[in-house]
């Protein structure tokens, strides 16, 4: 039987990814370019018994989305940068708390009110350290409307196996675009629920590590009691400042993603293996980088793609052994300078890195990228 | 024979960080108590909080119980609510947790009228963080951040409740333990947005600064300027000036609750 395909905008293919992926509740705020997320979802998820709330604000949004989850309900919220700013406290919670939650940030410019119409990917070291305190994250950055579909879908894979918050970015330019999407029948994607407790209700701890690094975790409503904070605890969820405990939960929450980086890193590279210079792009960018390879080569010039779909944790291992092939890594982004570092550290000075950012609110186009290739060999 | 608080209380939580004489207590107390009348089978009953000395409450006892972000309580507890309907969902909380910070998740979870009891302590400070004036501390009133007197006006909490639509609004005093009970368990009993706001007591941080020596003065204090909702029609305005309303304030049974306003979504995109 043929697949179901259909011409979807990148959002509207976020909520379908939610949908496949068994997400029922969304909470939001409005916020453009990321609204039609929402509005999808206000439409579909009571048609699979699922519930949709629009609260006062993005801090209420992500403290539904929280609460719903300790439910048991795959939970989800969208937005933009401000009010992904305003998420930013309760982001923390979540990893402290290890709830499990996707968080949908269409990228535009900024800071403040910025260009709300226009793309940007600024949002992206925010993305790992807009929370305050030590902490993990996983954050996808999808640059196709399937991928959108597929990377929704295993951000919540992961946010349910690690039991934490998930952010999945991607710029203004993809998540408005229209593109054919093939819709995975059920099955054929993998889609993960959280771990169940399997001891007794007696004997449940929220945060008992003892079988691994991720505990598993009870909804409210069921057999299981216990207690939730965003305190520093033990593993029986309660406050405790016994300085022992506080340092082997903060480092288990940092060392589940740490350890399992290899679990959750995805990338994708073309023409790497004879490349004189990689072009080290992703979103939208990364369509604008694959042009520019091929005209690069055709002037003779040996370009390679890495691309970064996994963007957090940091592909680290990957990017350094290409500083050490390549003699030029170039970091195309729609902003003045953010991955770029992260290149940079990884690179330990084997080999040129540079930057080509645009903020103008255009997209970055090949021809700009080819000109700092050319700039910098 | 006196009251078995013990089977609600965690095993090896006690003692709880309340300075002596701090009004939180006398008010988990009550709500163990309205929890009991109710009968409410404790697995299927979230105790949601924000931060603060009371947004601790939550801790001590044996449910479901989430001790969230500074003000975001009731928006967590809307969260949990909205996807599990059949839980009964209470918050606690302080003055400056629920109507400064917080002020925002609380109004619209009352315009929402979801189904929940909220219990709001009002000790008329910041108690947690010293003794920093809140949006309740009494014109005038000395606290570490009003030193010259406080220059800002009041938030009637029960008002703000009633005027943003809460369906089910009392007020007392942890001067009236028993009332403390009888009204937390007509809220849970009633379908729709409950507020109980009990005026308490912060010995340490607002007591000692605004001339009440002891904690026994302070209660006296609540006692002396409560009157019941009852007794009000009786006295003149002069009579009533500067006093707090006890009782039931504000009692809606018409207005539809949030949930099963949602339920009727569900019905109708199914249906289409
Ligand atoms: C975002 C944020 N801002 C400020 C604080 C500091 N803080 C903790 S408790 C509190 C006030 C609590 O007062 P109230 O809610 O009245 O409770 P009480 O301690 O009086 O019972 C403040 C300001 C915080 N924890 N989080
Ligand atoms: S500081 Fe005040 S509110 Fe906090 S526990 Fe002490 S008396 Fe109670
Ligand atoms: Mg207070």
């Amino acid at each position: 039987m043929a697949k179901k395909v259909a011409l979807l905008q990148g959002n509207e293919a976020c909520a379908q990814g939610a949908l496949y992926a068994g997400c029922k509740f969304f909470g939001g705020y409005p916020i453009t370019p990321s609204t039609e997320v929402a509005e999808v979802l206000s439409v579909e998820l009571p048609k699979v018994g699922g519930k949709f709330i629009q609260m006062e604000d993005e801090i209420g949004a992500m403290a539904a989305v929280i609460g719903a989850s300790l439910t048991g309900a795959k939970s989800i919220t969208a937005t933009s940068g401000p009010g992904v700013s305003l998420k930013q406290e309760l982001i923390g919670y979540a990893c402290i708390a290890e709830v499990p939650c996707v968080i949908i940030n269409v990228m535009r410019g900024g800071p403040s009110t910025g260009m709300p119409t226009g793309p940007g990917q600024s949002d992206v070291m925010q993305a790992m350290w807009g929370t305050h305190g030590d902490h993990a994250a996983i954050a996808l950055v999808p640059a196709s409307c399937q991928e959108i579909f597929t990377e929704t879908v295993r951000a919540f894979n992961l946010a349910e196996k690690y039991r934490m918050p998930v952010q999945v970015l991607f710029d203004e330019i993809v998540g408005h675009m229209r593109e054919r999407i093939e819709f995975p029948e059920p099955g054929e994607l993998e889609v993960i629920d959280r771990e169940a407790p399997s001891v007794s209700p007696e004997d449940y701890k929220p945060y008992d590590s003892t079988k691994g690094q991720v505990p598993p975790l009870a909804a409210f409503g069921s057999e299981y009691k216990y207690h939730v904070t965003g305190l520093n605890k033990a593993d029986d969820g309660f406050p405790t400042t016994k300085a022992s405990l506080v340092d082997a939960e903060e480092r288990r929450q940092v060392n589940k993603v740490l350890d399992n980086v290899a679990d959750i890193e995805s990338n994708e590279e073309y023409l790497t293996e004879d490349a004189d210079v990689i072009i080290w792009a992703y979103g939208s960018t990364s369509r604008s980088a694959r042009y520019a390879v091929n005209e690069l080569r055709k002037e003779g010039i040996k370009a390679g793609l890495f691309r970064p779909i996994t963007l957090w944790p940091f592909p680290n291992k990957r990017t350094a052994e290409l500083a050490v092939q390549a003699k030029a890594i170039v970091v195309p982004e729609m902003n003045l300078g953010q991955m770029v570092f992260e290149v940079e550290r990884a690179a330990k000075g084997n080999c040129v890195v540079a930057h080509e950012g645009r903020v103008d609110g255009d997209p970055l186009n090949p021809g700009q990228i080819m000109a700092k290739v050319k700039e910098v060999l | 024979m006196a009251y078995d608080y013990d089977k609600s209380i965690r095993p090896g939580k006690l003692p709880h960080i309340w300075c002596p004489g701090c009004g939180h207590g006398i008010v988990m107390k009550g709500l163990i108590r309205a929890m009991d009348t109710c009968e409410l089978d404790r697995k299927n009953t979230a105790i949601v909080s924000g931060i603060g000395c009371a947004s601790r409450l939550p801790g001590y006892l044996d449910a479901c119980t989430l001790h969230t972000a500074h003000g975001r309580g009731a928006a967590f507890a809307t969260g949990v609510k909205m996807a599990k309907p059949e839980m009964t969902v209470i918050c606690c909380g302080g003055d400056g947790d629920g109507t400064a910070i917080g002020g925002n998740h609380f109004i619209h979870a009352c315009r929402r009228n979801i189904d929940m009891t909220y219990v709001l302590m009002n000790n008329f400070i910041y108690g947690m963080t010293g003794g920093q004036f809140s949006p309740c501390t009494p014109t005038g009133a000395i606290a570490s951040t009003t030193p010259y007197g406080n220059p800002d006006q009041v938030f009637d909490i029960s008002k703000l409740a009633i005027g943003a639509g809460a369906t089910f609004v009392a007020r007392t005093t942890a001067a009236h333990p028993r009332e403390i009970d009888k009204l937390i368990a007509q809220g849970i009993k009633h379908k729709g947005m409950s507020i109980i706001e009990v005026l308490d007591d912060c010995p340490t941080t607002y007591g000692r600064r605004n001339k009440f020596r002891s904690v026994i003065d302070m209660m006296k204090h609540l006692k002396a300027n409560s009157v019941s909702v009852k007794a009000a029609p009786k006295m003149t305005a002069e009579q009533l000036e500067g006093k707090f309303l006890t009782g039931v304030l504000f009692e809606d049974t018409e207005k539809p609750e949030y949930c099963e306003q949602y339920a009727n979504v569900i019905k109708k995109a199914q249906s289409a």
